[in-house]
Formats: C-alpha cells, structure tokens, sequence
C-alpha cells in the first residue's frame, strides 16, 4: 500500500538553521490549513478526515531506503486532499507526520518542519492543483475521476520529492553531490508516484462509486435530482 | 484507546507518571540538542546515549525492548554505512581498507543522531500511551480539530486493520489460498472496498462516540504539571544542552 508524499528525513540530515526555518514555515502553514479546515469540517466529515488520516498512516508504513536518512514511501496528500479537500487533507497528513515522529519513531523529531512542509504542505496543494485544475473531466464520470486522481498522486509525489531537494540544496550534509540527490530521489519518487496513483485511484473510484456525497472535489458537480410531475408531496 | 498497543510498555514509574506535555517538550528539546551537537564531539554523544540510559533504568525498559523497536530506523541508515565507500576526498586506511575520511564522518552523523533521535521517541511511547500523548498535546494548546482527527485517527487504525482482517478471512473461506507475497495482489484490489467499509463502520463508531457525549477533545482528568514536574522532565535535555555548551571548550 502506498500514500502521497516523498520523504521522511531522520534526524541530524539537516543543518540547525534549516530545521528551525522549515519548522517555522511548517508551524505557519498548518496553522493557516487549521483555520480555513474548519468550514470543512462538519459532523459528517470528521469521521472521513480521521479515516483519511489513518488510511494514509498505514500507507506510510512501506518504506524504501533512497539515500543515508532518507526513505522513499507513499504519501497520501492527494488522496487526501481529493476526498476532504486541501485544508483538512494538509491537517490530516501533518497529523500523520506528527503522530509518526513521536509514537512510532518515524521520521526524525527535528526533521517534523521540512517533512510536514514537503509532503503535508507542498504536495497536498500540488495534488489538490492538478484536481482543481482538472475538475471537469474528474465531474464526467467514473473514468474521468479515476485518471485525475491517478495523475494528482503522481504530481504530489514528484513535487513533494522536489520540496525535499531544495531543503537539501540550503542545509543539507555537503557529503553527496546536489546532482546525484536530485536525480537520485526524483527517479524513486516517480516509481513511487505511479504505485501511489494506483492506490490514490482505486479508493478514489470506490468511495465515489458508493458515497460520492463524500468526494469533497465533486461537491457542486451532483446533477439536480429532476421532478417529473407535480403531483409528489 | 484502552488496548495494547506495540510501541507502549505500561508502568507505574516516574517517568509514566510524568505529565505527557512535559515529556512532549523535553523530549522535542533533547533531541534538537542531539541534532545540534558537532558531529566530531564523540565524548558528547555518549554523554546522550548516557542520559537516555538513565531514563530507562526510572522507566524500567530493558534496552533490548527498545533495540528491537529501534530496527524501524534500519532503512533509513542503511545507506549511511555505504558512504565510507562512496564519497570521494582524503582517504584513511581502516583494517587494510581505504575508506574516505568525509563519507566517515558524514556516515556516522546520520548514524548516530538518527539513532539517538529514534531512542527519544521511542522513550516517549514506550512511557505515554496514545492517550495520554493526545491529552499532553491538548495542553500544549494544539488546536481541537488537530486533536479530533488525531483521536479518530488512531481509533480507526484498529477499525482498517480488524476490517482487512474480516476482508481476508472472507477471501479464505470462499477457497482464496495465497502463500506469502502473493496475498498483496489481491489486498492491493480491494483497496477501495477496505476503504468503504472502514468508512461505514468508522461512522458508527464516530456516531456511537458522540452519542456517549465525546465533543472532540479528550476529557481533561488531572491538574496541570507543577513546576517541579516540568524541572524534572526537562533535566535530562538540560544536561544534553549543557554537554553541546561544552563541545565549544573541548571539541
């Protein structure tokens, strides 16, 4: 199983000042998703964001080892931000991060700020971008949906996997070449983003197959349930 | 979240005594101390692995609980040992082989403040259980919401993980019998199906929640940490500040 996001980073591959700048743009981001989530969030949606948040937890789980600290894994931001929408989806995925950091020592503590910041932040709006952007096909059908979440997971991950690539272009350890990282992680995330299309794209399809009232992307794309007659009360 | 959990070791000491938002901070200060100290102080990064010692011997957890726990960080190191190998600049001849000085250091980095970092967390979870870690977060003034999801989320864990249960043991019955790997294949199609009915059953129990009067946050039980709790839980990062203070005298 797979989830949208890129990478986590242990402790120790950052320097200090880049973790506390990343920190700092994680702390404002997340913060800002937390006020705008709550016109999201009603009664009918906090059962779905916390099965999002778990979903993508244990996709989380599959991880690959890409460079020293660094491990390649699904990343769920896309499918997240499909079916509860951009804000909630970046809470539900920085939940992730944060609950993974301190309860099951995944991902280094002082790396929170660059991971949250690359896959809660960065690819959740990369993925929930290329939804929006392309929210006409995904209201034509079954199909249509279907290969929009697929190409949304495959975006977030690449561009969550870029966002990885700049933190480690200011602060990262001088040990491996700026090249051979960028190619290096670019090239597993890829791979990585097709299985995450997969996954992003069966559940995307099945949810939307027996609830779509839950697709957030789809919210105003229901057709107007047509009255003939006049006589139903 | 009453049940047994993989990374938790329950205990009356007084570390899991500890109010859980002190052990968050302290445990978020001590590893930045790791993370910040200079990777050619060896004697100071004994001095961390010393303290966090010393917080087992209060908690009672046997180290070899935590090194089994601790192989989670495996994929991440991994390629830290490679690096000796791999990076290029002056070269230091190690039992015959020529490894390069910079890939050394680099490596053990990685190492050892990846390795430091897992022990911490895994120091929290094995003393806080989930719940108590949702409550410490609350008084750390986390927003409600962040605390809803959060609480729903590690209940609905068990809720997916029952339901691929159910989903197998359904596959199995009707005659499905794959060995090893092979069961991937068809976890890996019924995806979408474990997701609904996750879903479905996750909002009975959400339902079932609020009906019992949950309104998204824990319930507070308990009075906030006195000062004194909060001297005892931070002096271990305290003494990891000092040790980082003190590579500047003795490099």
């Amino acid at each position: 199983m797979t989830a949208p996001v890129a990478m986590h980073m242990s402790d120790g591959l950052l320097n200090t000042p880049t973790t506390v700048l990343f920190l700092g743009v994680a702390v404002i981001g997340v913060a800002i998703a937390a006020v705008k989530a709550r016109a999201d969030l009603d009664d009918r949606a906090a059962p779905m964001a916390g099965l999002v948040a778990a979903f993508v937890f244990a996709t989380q789980m599959l991880n690959f080892p890409v460079l020293a600290g660094v491990s390649g894994h699904l990343l769920g931001g896309a499918l997240a931000a499909i079916l509860v929408g951009p804000w909630v989806g970046a809470l539900c995925v920085s939940i992730v991060l944060v609950v993974q950091a301190l309860l099951f020592s995944d991902g280094g503590l002082t790396a929170l700020g660059a991971n949250i910041t690359n896959m809660a932040l960065i690819g959740t709006a990369a993925g929930f971008g290329v939804a929006l952007a392309l929210k006409r096909l995904a209201a034509r059908g079954k199909a249509g949906l279907v290969a929009v979440s697929f190409i949304a997971a495959l975006v977030n991950t690449v561009v969550a996997a870029l966002g990885f690539v700049i933190e480690f272009a200011i602060g990262g350890d001088a040990a491996f070449s700026l090249g051979t990282v960028a190619a290096t992680v670019l090239g597993v995330h890829v791979l990585i983003g097709i299985g995450e299309g997969v996954i992003t794209a069966l559940t995307v399809g099945a949810v939307a197959a027996a609830r779509p009232d839950l697709v957030y992307l789809l919210r105003g794309t229901a057709k107007p349930l047509e009255l003939r007659g006049k006589a139903a009360a | 979240m009453g049940h047994a959990h993989l990374l938790h070791r329950p205990g009356d000491t007084p570390v899991h005594r500890l109010a859980p938002q002190v052990k968050v901070v302290a445990a978020l200060a001590f590893v930045l101390c790791v993370v910040t100290t200079p990777r050619t102080a060896f004697w100071a990064f004994g001095v961390h692995l010393a303290l966090l010692a010393g917080v087992w011997v209060i908690a009672r957890v046997p180290p070899g609980w935590l090194a089994a726990r601790a192989l989670i960080e495996a994929p991440f190191v991994v390629l830290a040992l490679l690096l000796p190998f791999l990076s290029g600049g002056p070269a230091v001849d190690v039992l015959g082989v020529s490894l390069s000085q910079t890939g050394l250091l680099v490596g053990w980095n990685i190492l050892a403040k990846g390795t430091l970092g897992v022990l911490t967390s895994l120091t929290l979870a094995a003393t806080t259980s989930p719940r108590d870690l949702l409550v410490g977060l609350q008084r750390l003034r986390v927003p409600s919401m962040v605390i809803t999801i959060a609480t729903l989320m590690l209940r609905y864990l068990e809720v997916i993980a029952a339901e691929a249960q159910r989903m197998r043991l359904a596959r199995v019955c009707r005659g499905h019998n794959p060995r090893f790997l092979w069961q991937a294949g068809a976890t890996a199609r019924s995806v979408g199906t474990l997701f609904i009915r996750s879903y479905e059953r996750g909002e009975r129990v959400h339902l079932a929640m609020v009906s019992r009067g949950w309104t998204g946050r824990m319930p507070e039980t308990g009075t906030p940490a006195p000062t004194r709790a909060w001297v005892a839980g931070l002096a271990p990062a305290l003494l990891a500040g000092l040790a980082v203070a003190g590579t500047t005298l003795w490099p």
